[in-house]
């Protein structure tokens, strides 16, 4: 093992269970601002894997988007609703557990499935190949070459997905 | 393994000696700013401790140690305690991209070199958000409250202005690194005495930059947060003691941050005329000018200009400084692709000078009809 | 390789240095500091009055607006900054299609501000 894989070896025992350890308090505590927080603590150690990964520019976008913009707007909108230290947790469609429990299960047969398929089998290119000339630039490359279209679709659904939430918003005051 | 050992300790020199260097900066900020404030407003400032006063941050700031840490009885007990540290630590962080000289024999002077680069500034203040939030909702008080959601509103607004101001200069310097960007700015000057610096091939972005970063910092004339006047102190209202001294801290090296973005990005960095007398310290000393210089434009605007009313720091940000930063870009991403014959910086630095002209034009006096839209009433603070 | 953990390790190595920082800051205020807290200091403060309501005060929504905008615009200023490095080796073809995806963009909110979602207060 070299000193570089010692290394990525000891963050990621650090921040592993961190992660895991964050997402369950998410998802247990009872106190909305605390729940926000520490999902923000496990965006951090996901951008933390990232870096292992030699994933730059995702692990910056992970702290810009999700940290740094999608949480400050829940922690705003907790801020606007006033919720203090009780929630009332009421479930608001019905039939949302069977939902999710049917969900989850169909994720795992997805990833299940995508592993026996090989789909993960295929020899990978080496990291430096694809992070020739810097991971930033290797990203712009594909993505406005290769993806053009799935970039202009993200384009148009972020649009949707945020004007449609605004002028909704507007409706019922 | 002794060079393992080596490289770790030449690491920690540099950490512990930038921590120290921003400390005395801030320091000396704090100061500068008394006595220059005071200057301009022909009082004296403080002049008792040490020579010329320079001492009394230090002392202001052990003062604080002594002092009792007053926490309102509903405040959240452990948010009350990590909003300062949350607001704190990514200015500090924030300043380990930023390339301060350009070598020690061997060693750069620069703590991390990263490929993200600038982005990792931008990273870290887009977490000192959290910091301003929790401090006000924390405190279980309403001053703060009211503080904090208008100051994350700003915060968040001129956010994207920042970084939309940077997206020129990495599209002329075509690497998002700060070491990058300064040797992009390199080279012999144009006409013989015009540097390469993107503050005029970029001017309009630096403009939007700085104004932002001013916004971003939360100071005069967009210290909404802690407008005195209307909101007692903001999201620290409830604050005293180290506590408070931290908040005051992370706003300073915040200045100290913006500033070295600028000079960076925009002032070429370490880059100036260095004679062959000690050839690493010149540019230590080119760049510590160029920030200081931030800093006294950051000072001076204090001292001369009133806080702007809300909404209209609002509007500012949304219709004039992010339009502006995209007009710009799209400017910039044109003069790129197009052939022409003249050459593209000084074609660029003609467009940026009337941009900025038609930017400055909104600092006018407004028509009169104008005027009476804009005094209208409903406009006021949430 | 080794010259990227360096980096991340020093940007690390100044996290922890900060964190130091604050703690020792904390520890000698605990000591030092006097400490006594009488009902009238622990009040929250509202200009000298007592303070009057719950914590909590009604904030104007239109915050909310701001807080929806700027995700959007963050998103699109992530997607501005690969593609400004790669701009110039692509070309044209890449200026059109940041000319169509900010133009889509410019629609939305065009869109927004005509139903007077944008408009403040």
């Amino acid at each position: 093992m070299t000193s570089s894989e010692q290394a990525e070896l000891i963050v990621f025992i650090i921040l592993a269970p961190l992660a895991v350890v964050t997402a369950l308090g998410m998802v247990l505590t009872r106190n909305a601002v605390y729940s926000a927080l520490l999902l923000v603590v496990n965006f951090f150690c996901l951008a933390g894997f990232y870096v292992l990964l030699e994933a730059q520019f995702v692990a910056a976008v992970q702290v810009i988007v999700y940290a740094g913009a999608i949480m400050v707007l829940f922690l705003f909108v907790l801020m606007l609703l006033g919720i203090g230290n009780e929630v009332v947790v009421k479930e608001q469609m019905r039939g949302q557990r069977p939902a999710a429990v049917l969900l989850a299960l169909g994720l795992l047969v997805a990833i299940v499935g995508a592993l026996a398929a090989g789909v993960f089998d295929a020899e990978p290119a080496s990291l430096a190949a694809a992070n020739e000339g810097g991971n930033v630039e290797a990203i712009g490359r594909i993505l406005f070459t290769r993806y053009t279209f799935a970039f202009e679709t993200a384009g148009i659904l972020l649009v949707v997905a945020a004007v449609g939430a605004l002028v909704l918003g507007k409706r019922q005051p | 393994m002794t060079g393992t050992v080596w490289d770790i300790f030449i690491l920690l020199v540099k950490v512990v000696g930038v921590f120290a260097a921003l400390m005395v900066t801030v320091l000396l900020t704090i100061w500068l700013e008394r006595r220059i404030v005071a200057f301009m407003q022909t009082r004296v400032g403080p002049n008792r401790v040490g020579p010329f006063g320079v001492l009394q941050t230090l002392a202001d700031g052990i003062k604080l140690f002594f002092k009792e840490d007053v926490r309102p009885s509903n405040a959240d007990k452990l948010l009350y305690g990590v909003a300062p540290v949350i607001m704190m630590i990514p200015a500090f962080l924030a300043f380990s991209v930023i390339p301060f000289g350009f070598a020690f024999g061997s060693e750069r002077a620069q703590l991390a070199d990263l490929n993200v680069g600038l982005l990792f500034v931008l990273a870290m203040g887009s977490l000192q958000v959290y910091g301003i939030v929790l401090a006000g909702w924390a405190s279980g008080s309403n001053y703060p409250l009211l503080g904090a959601v208008r100051s994350s509103a700003q915060m968040i607004s001129y956010e994207i202005a920042q970084g939309l101001s940077l997206v020129g200069v990495f599209m002329t310097a075509g690497t998002l690194s700060a070491a990058g960007i300064v040797a992009a700015q390199q080279g012999d000057p144009l006409l013989g005495f015009i540097p390469r610096w993107y503050v005029i091939f970029q001017f309009p972005l630096f403009l939007v930059f700085l104004l932002s970063g001013i916004a971003e910092t939360n100071r005069a004339p967009f210290d909404l947060p802690e407008a005195e006047s209307e909101l007692v102190g903001g999201y620290h209202t409830e604050y005293s003691g180290v506590k408070f001294a931290l908040f005051f801290l992370a706003e300073y090296l915040n200045i100290v941050t913006v500033s070295a973005v600028a000079t960076t990005a925009f002032l070429g960095g370490p880059d100036g005329p260095a004679p062959d007398f000690l050839p690493w310290l010149w540019p230590i000393l080119w760049f510590a000018a160029k920030v200081f210089f931030f800093i006294f434009i950051f000072i001076w605007l204090r001292a001369t200009l009133p806080r702007l009313r809300f909404d209209r720091l609002m509007d500012f940000g949304w219709k004039v400084l992010i339009p502006v930063a995209l007009a710009w870009v799209a400017v910039t991403a044109v003069v790129l692709v197009v052939d022409v014959n003249l050459p593209r910086p000084v074609l660029l630095g003609a467009i940026g000078v009337l941009l900025a002209l038609l930017l400055l034009s909104f600092l006018l006096p407004s028509s009169d009809k104008e005027k009476a839209d804009r005094t209208a009433p409903g406009g006021s603070t949430p | 390789m080794t010259t990227y953990f360096q980096a991340y390790g020093t940007f690390a190595a100044l996290l922890v240095l900060s964190i130091a920082f604050v703690a020792v800051a904390f520890g000698a205020n605990r000591l030092l500091r006097p400490n006594r807290p009488t009902p009238g200091k622990l009040t929250t403060y509202e200009s000298g009055m007592d303070p009057v309501g719950t914590t909590w005060s009604q904030t104007q929504i239109r915050y909310y607006v701001f807080a929806f905008l700027f995700v959007i615009f963050d998103v699109e200023s992530v997607f501005l900054f690969p593609w400004a490095l790669v701009f110039a080796d692509i070309g044209v073809a890449a200026f059109w299609e940041m000319v169509v995806f900010i133009g889509v963009l410019a629609i939305g909110l065009l869109y927004a501000f005509k139903k007077g979602v944008l408009r403040w207060a």
